[in-house]
């Protein structure tokens, strides 16, 4: 006897175009979101190639400064940069809707905790431009 | 209802360190690395920067700088294919993508080792 197998039980996907994320602004946004983390990788890419470079020789690591300098990778360049910008904004506002934080008996209301995030964000980005451009 | 065991809170930490990172730590670098020193609005020498790289606690830092979010995004990434219909590739979608980014951290590994 056979018994038929179900592939994941409890699972059910509703049939949808492609193209669903395109009909409205709010889905639109959850896309522009998502992708955030592709141009993330990207740059990340991009950069351990830098830091291979650099390991490389002087001139090694100045070709390839050079190299990024052409229009091509400013522009990707700029378009990651707003994409990381995007990402950082919703984590950070999330962050006040996921982490509960409590004090005593009263919550901390989520504004505040995503406040926190903004400025830990803002202070982490001047002690790293400081440590980086110093000298 | 019987419980699978499944990988999955597992890559969701690395996807939620990795997107805290990303969050805190990207942007800086990006405009940086990215626009700043190839433009020449600012510039940091080869000898600098290969001094600040080759230490070990900064080595540490790129690191989870450079692995973490590539975690997040292989997360992210698997379901954008997914949402986009590919349900019935689930399984070779999360291996390829969690994939890459053990490749990435190995390959992260090994340019920090040449530093």
């Amino acid at each position: 006897m056979t018994v038929p197998r179900v592939e994941r039980p409890g699972l059910y996907y509703p049939k949808l175009p492609a193209t669903w994320w395109l009909r409205n602004a709010n889905y639109f946004r959850f896309m522009l979101r998502e992708l955030s983390s592709v141009f993330i990788a990207l740059f990340l890419v991009v950069f351990l190639v830098q830091l291979y470079r650099l390991s490389q020789g002087p001139g090694a690591y100045a070709a390839y400064l050079e190299t990024l300098r052409a229009p091509g990778w400013i522009i990707f360049h700029v378009v990651a940069l707003a994409f990381a910008l995007y990402h950082s904004v919703t984590w950070f506002n999330l962050t006040g809707v996921v982490q509960v934080v409590r004090l005593g008996e009263r919550q901390v209301p989520p504004w505040l905790v995503a406040g926190s995030s903004f400025a830990l964000w803002a202070v982490v980005s001047v002690v790293l431009l400081w440590f980086l451009l110093r000298g | 209802m019987a419980t699978r065991k499944t990988s999955e809170p597992f890559w969701w930490l690395l996807f939620a360190a990795g997107g805290m990172v990303a969050a805190l730590l990207v942007p800086v670098h990006l405009l940086v690395h990215g626009l700043a020193v190839p433009l020449g609005w600012t510039s940091i020498s080869h000898a600098r920067m290969l001094a600040l790289a080759g230490h070990p606690l900064v080595k540490l830092y790129l690191f989870a700088l450079i692995a973490l979010p590539l975690y997040h995004w292989a997360h992210r990434f698997r379901f954008i294919l997914e949402d986009l219909g590919l349900h019935g590739l689930r399984t070779p979608i999360a291996i390829l993508c969690y994939g890459a980014a053990v490749l990435g951290t190995v390959a992260t590994l090994w340019v920090l080792w040449q530093i």
